[in-house]
């Protein structure tokens, strides 16, 4: 079967990131969205710890150990960024000022509730970061997902059966098979990876999903 | 006249007793005011509340305090970290008490005890289990959680510069939770890098005002300062 792979699933949400855009990119698969952005869009990334017009990673032997991402690794400045505290940097992510973050995550719901922030086992330590925050915070909340686990169930489901992150947060679901709104009469796909037909997908998803509009007439 | 300038980070911190809640500044190693830790070790206050965002890496710095017992408490947002090794093996020992908060609600009962606010209602955490048993209300359509003020005894935070007023620069990201962690406590005890004569720090540009601190140490610059942060797995 056709997936997308790691790059063609951020590029294809980078594709979506207008010009102007504020964003905040998530740890793990989000952060290579970074690498897909369009030059010509001035898009402004902002992390967590107090960075708006967060940059690259530095040459080798550049790196500075007070200036660092979210997922404390070495990163740089842009030309207009800002420097800011803690207080100041979660009031942008839970004040709406961010147009758009892209999370990780372990299961969206039908009504887009998230989790991504803890397993539930009982040996696992919790930890939770921002997660909370950019859920419900931000503007446009975007996952990027596996469609499936490695054992094949589907981790868009009627409920997250995972401890939830936020409730009905999430607008746009980006997995390696297909993009899907969550929208409110339910799941509307987008669009699906080529060579995989409707019926499939929705047996792979096992909830209901509404197929794509069709294509304009010309 | 005022000067809050202190000989050495021993004296700084001498007055830390035990059973303390000491709020400690930093973002994983960036911020982390490491000399002031390493003094509050050697004058041996346990029993103690800290708050951080993390809990500790490696081996040193919020860890190592950590390491020696002294720590009752820990309040953060992400302790696990491919480094948490220590406070990893105190948690599974049941040896030290968590409270796990999202990290704005983190930053914002920060702020809010500087600024005098009661307690606040934020969306964050609704419906959640880091929201369980917490009052919440409805307003205007939206739901939200109650959440009081982290009020500290002592901060214990990093800056770039400072004069004998307490007037502090910071340094890129090193800033994180300074300036809303000196306006929290009774007493904010900051190492800078250098104390600079009064009036030469550009008042435009003075990202806490010498008000929210008591106490500036001089630490120069740290010869062990922290390794850069490698590029392998990354950890919130």
């Amino acid at each position: 079967m056709n997936r997308y792979s790691r790059q063609q699933m951020a590029a294809r949400v980078a594709r979506d990131i207008p010009d102007g855009a504020y964003v905040n990119l998530g740890i793990g698969l989000p952060t290579l969205v970074a690498n897909f952005l369009p030059p010509d869009r001035e898009i402004v990334l902002q992390s967590e710890n107090g960075l708006l017009g967060m940059g690259p990673a530095p040459q080798a032997g550049d790196e500075d150990p007070d200036l660092i991402n979210a997922g404390k690794q070495p990163v740089t400045l842009l030309t207009g960024g800002a420097y800011f505290h803690h207080a100041d940097s979660f009031a942008m992510m839970r004040g709406g000022h961010l147009d758009i973050c892209v999370l990780g995550a372990f299961q969206v719901s039908v009504r887009g509730d998230l989790a991504n922030w803890h397993t539930g086992a009982p040996d696992a330590i919790p930890a939770v970061g921002g997660a909370m925050d950019l859920a419900i915070g931000a503007k446009n909340v975007y996952v990027m997902m596996e469609h499936v686990t490695k054992s094949g169930e589907s981790k868009i489901v009627e409920r997250c059966s995972y401890p939830i992150t936020g409730l009905a947060c999430v607008n746009r679901i980006y997995t390696d098979l297909a993009v899907i709104d969550v929208a409110p009469e339910g799941l509307r796909v987008v669009e699906i990876v080529d060579g995989l037909a409707f019926d499939e997908l929705q047996r792979l998803t096992g909830i209901a999903l509404i197929p794509p509009a069709a294509p304009h007439a010309a | 006249m005022i000067d809050k300038t202190v000989a050495s980070v021993a004296s700084a911190v001498a007055d830390i007793g035990d059973g303390a809640t000491v709020l400690i500044g930093g973002f994983g190693t960036a911020g982390m005011p490491s000399e002031l830790i390493d003094a509050l070790i050697d004058q041996g206050a346990r029993d103690l509340t800290i708050v951080n965002n993390n809990a500790g890496n490696g081996e040193i710095g919020v860890a190592a305090l950590l390491k020696r017992k002294r720590v009752r408490k820990i309040i953060c947002s992400f302790p696990r970290q491919v480094d948490s090794h220590v406070f990893d093996a105190l948690y599974r020992a049941g040896e030290i008490e968590l409270e796990l908060v999202p990290q704005g609600n983190l930053a914002e009962r920060i702020r809010a005890a500087g600024a005098g606010i009661g307690a606040f209602f934020t969306p964050t955490a609704y419906g959640t289990l880091l929201a369980e048993g917490k009052e919440t209300r409805t307003i205007d359509g939206r739901n939200y959680v109650l959440e009081y003020p982290i009020r500290a005894d002592f901060a214990l935070i990093k800056a770039e510069r400072a004069d004998r007023w307490g007037n502090l620069v910071y340094r890129k990201t090193a800033r994180n939770f300074g300036p809303i962690m000196a306006a929290a406590a009774k007493s904010a005890i900051a190492q800078v890098r250098e104390i600079v004569p009064l009036g030469s720090l550009d008042p435009e540009v003075i990202v806490t005002p010498g008000i929210f601190v008591q106490r500036v140490v001089a630490v120069g610059t740290p010869d062990k300062r922290a390794e850069a942060p490698s590029r392998g797995q990354a950890s919130q």
